[in-house]
């Protein structure tokens, strides 16, 4: 008993303050939202959109990166003689529309995403149930969903909880490609889950595809079987990532959610399919 | 090599050997030389399927690792049949690679006691081990179960969708009140096609796929990956980039096996350790981070060496990290051992005795728990581990305690590696250029993963590309073991057992 409570002594409080106080330092070499200086690209060149494994660098008049696709891998960057395209440190990257994950030269900052509408922020603002579909994937996004629950993040102070059953759940948080071997319980998941619902896609893979894009063996993520409200990049995204993304749903976090100005908000058809 | 004159062609982990020197036995001879060497201790690492000279061919290929002589064989045989006769029986560790043999190939090992798909999708070569017509829908898990039946033998069905954030799988347990006769275990659900995306490799995206076979495995087998395109292309690495993916190795194992003690912590219902392993396995994965920007060591390992370097600061960060998380894991885990309750659930729960453990072929500290020396970084040591040896932790009671035990031995050993090399780390380059890879070879990588032995097999093809493309993941080998662990356990049991595995469904599936 009394080493037990040495122990509670010794480890001490490690609960993060944020978001009423800073957000924990993410690494120095830790890679999140890219921006692209095009004036610099030389004629021809396409060493970048060679480079990448997944298809995510598109060259339409101009260099485009598709952070649904992309596995912050560098690859593109590092491929770049004019070193054109550099990966930030900002780990805010969740948005609310599938086209607002592309960056190119004129709008680098993302439409980050904005909170649900009234009616939900009414029933899921102070309690979000969320059943976690897992579809294919590598597990680490898994494994970063549920540090989120240790006493680091303590998720539960916001009044999200992962729940056992769908029946529990308001709705899904969904990770993986979607294997074809996981399509239908991907769907009756969701259909076992009461309306209104909200669904999230966690990872290149949900949103994707990933590093299985195009593979016979998936369905290029999650919308290709659920309607998704929230987008969630990285391979895998950071815990900040998926709370900040998570918060901003709730109405938590409001900077960042301006639109882009008329005319450049870009049609979902810039998606490189 | 083997007894009888049974022939397999001897080499060592990561150096390739030209296809030309590979035997192709006749059928009974790869029997013989499989046989021969299991008797002898040796254990089969690989056995897989290529694509022959024509349509109607497969060659099947072994690979056979002789732990005590720190050398490995390998083999193969034609098969132009549609079947062949199933080596199961007479070598029950063949099992499940004969099993995603017929899968792949359409071809029948007969005689094989239970023949069934491995990850339930269409085979590569249009044939049908099962006879399936090619409209017909291939559904995961629907399948024939071992049944129980008798007065009272109830079956109890769970997944694919778990109640945790768990990947998914089916588990069929026969069960007798509370006690369970007999646990099936129906994985596929993440299967995504990795082994033959990598046909044809490498490319872009081979490099993301090793990473991604497992991603709590990232580093082992990533280094896998890097170690083939390296042999094949006869590249030589610097110390220090050897020196730099053994840290990150060990550093890997530290954060899941942390992370393991928690979570063996949560399911007896003792929270203190649950809550500080959970946030102590982030403080490792953050170390991860340090070296190169993502927790789980994402762009750490590329061939050639790595894709970062370190300076004095960044190491001098890295120690004292290290300390203090050795520290509170040392307060943390000692409370497990110390409290009778835990103990009470750890002990004489879930055994896998040590002859079953050989039989079924089992790696990693599942293994080791149960009284074997298996360690690849001892008995097929590559890059820094030939040089730095580390003791193989072992325990010979092959219950849950005994493998949360071996981690905790590990844990220690781990620490101490990466205090040693961080402390003495070579100077050089961390990353050279590799060429082409050479046509027509065939080379085998093995790693100790945290789980066990990463296994990496490829057959480069004329140009020098990836012909054939194998993995063997250590959850491959090891679920039979927790299946084997389950019998005559309380059903209760079920969640501390699977913990004190924890293998991966992705790993298998791939
Ligand atoms: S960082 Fe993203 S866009 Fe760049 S190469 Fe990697 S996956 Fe492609
Ligand atoms: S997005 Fe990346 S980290 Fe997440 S499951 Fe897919 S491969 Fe793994």
């Amino acid at each position: 008993m009394l080493k037990m409570i040495y122990a509670r002594m010794q480890q001490g409080h490690r609960t993060t303050k944020y978001p009423d106080g800073p957000a924990p330092q993410v690494a120095d070499r830790f890679r999140g939202a890219p921006t692209i200086d095009v004036a610099r690209c030389r004629d021809g060149c396409r060493a970048c959109v060679e480079a990448c494994p997944t298809g995510a660098v598109t060259l339409g008049g101009k260099v485009r990166i598709d952070l649904g696709r992309c596995l912050f891998c560098t690859d593109c960057a590092d491929a770049c003689p004019e070193h054109a395209i550099v990966y930030k440190n900002d780990y805010r990257l969740a948005v609310g529309v599938r086209s607002d994950l592309i960056v190119e030269q004129d709008t680098q900052i993302l439409s980050l995403a904005a909170a649900m509408n009234a009616k939900l922020l009414k029933l899921f603002g102070r309690s979000l149930k969320l059943r976690q579909v897992s579809a294919g994937g590598c597990n680490a996004c898994e494994a970063d969903i549920n540090v989120l629950g240790t006493v680091g993040w303590d998720l539960g102070r916001f009044g999200i909880q992962l729940v056992a059953s769908p029946r529990h759940a308001d709705g899904l948080l969904v990770t993986g490609p979607v294997t074809r071997n996981m399509e239908l319980a991907l769907k009756k998941t969701y259909d076992a889950v009461a309306e209104p619902k909200i669904v999230i896609a966690v990872g290149a893979c949900a949103i994707s595809g990933g590093p299985y894009l195009d593979h016979d063996q998936v369905r290029n993520g999650a919308e290709a079987v659920v309607p998704i409200d929230l987008y969630i990049p990285g391979c895998p995204p950071h815990p900040l990532t998926i709370l900040d993304g998570m918060l901003r749903l709730l109405g938590r976090i409001e900077d960042g959610t301006e639109r882009k100005p008329a005319g450049q908000a870009r049609p979902a058809d810039l998606i490189a399919s | 090599m083997s007894r009888d004159g049974a022939q397999t062609a001897a080499f060592t982990n990561g150096r390739s050997i030209e296809l030309d020197a590979i035997p192709t036995l006749t059928l009974e001879g790869f029997e013989d030389a499989v046989l021969d060497a299991v008797a002898d201790g040796e254990r089969v690492a690989a056995m897989f399927g290529a694509a022959g000279e024509r349509a109607a061919e497969m060659l099947l290929y072994v690979v056979l690792a002789s732990d005590h002589e720190n050398r490995l064989g390998v083999a193969r045989t034609v098969i132009d049949a549609e079947r062949f006769p199933s080596l199961t029986p007479r070598c029950p560790q063949v099992h499940l690679f004969e099993r995603e043999i017929a899968e792949q190939f359409g071809v029948r090992p007969e005689g094989h006691p239970w023949l069934k798909p491995v990850r339930y999708h269409r085979s590569w070569t249009g044939r049908d081990a099962w006879g399936r017509a090619a409209h017909e829908a291939i559904l995961p898990g629907v399948t024939e179960f071992y049944r129980v039946e008798g007065d009272e033998v109830h079956e109890v069905a769970v997944g694919p969708v778990h109640a945790g954030v768990i990947e998914p799988g089916h588990f069929r347990f026969q069960c007798h009140g509370e006690q369970v006769f007999h646990l099936e275990i129906a994985l596929g659900y993440q299967h995504r096609g990795v082994e033959q995306a990598l046909i044809g490799g490498p490319g872009p995206r081979s490099i993301h796929y090793a990473e991604t076979a497992a991603g709590d495995t990232t580093i082992a087998h990533a280094t896998a990956y890097c170690q083939v395109v390296e042999a094949l292309a006869r590249c030589q690495k610097s110390a220090r980039a050897q020196t730099l993916r053994g840290v990150a190795l060990e550093l890997e194992r530290l954060a899941n096996h942390v992370g393991d003690l928690g979570a063996l912590a949560n399911d007896v219902g003792f929270l203190p350790t649950a809550s500080y392993c959970g946030r102590i396995r982030g403080e490792f994965l953050n170390m991860t981070a340090l070296l190169c920007g993502n927790r789980f060591g994402r762009g750490m390992v590329r061939p050639g060496g790595v894709g970062f370097g370190v300076d004095d600061a960044r190491v001098a960060e890295l120690l004292k990290r290290l300390e203090d998380a050795a520290e509170d894991t040392a307060v943390a885990v000692n409370l497990l051992w110390d409290t009778p309750s835990v103990m009470a659930r750890f002990e004489d729960i879930g055994r896998l005795p040590k002859q079953v453990a050989v039989d079924l072929g089992i790696v990693g500290p599942a293994a080791r728990a149960s009284g074997l020396s298996r360690d690849v970084r001892q008995d097929q040591p590559s890059g820094i581990f030939r040089f730095a040896h580390l003791p193989v932790s072992t325990y010979d009671a092959g219950d849950v305690f005994a493998r949360a035990y071996v981690r905790w031995l590990e844990i220690q050993q781990s620490t101490d590696f990466i205090r040693e090399q961080l402390s003495a780390i070579p100077s050089g380059e961390v990353r050279v250029a590799v060429g082409a890879l050479s046509p027509d070879r065939l080379v085998v990588a093995l790693n100790e993963g945290w789980r066990g032995e990463v296994c990496h097999v490829a057959i480069t093809d004329f140009e020098g590309r990836f012909g054939s493309y194998k993995i063997v993941d250590p959850s491959f080998h090891n679920w039979s073991g927790l299946a084997y662990a389950l019998r005559n356990q309380q059903i209760s049991d079920f969640p501390v057992c699977n913990k004190s595995f924890n293998l991966s469904y992705c790993g298998h599936d791939l």
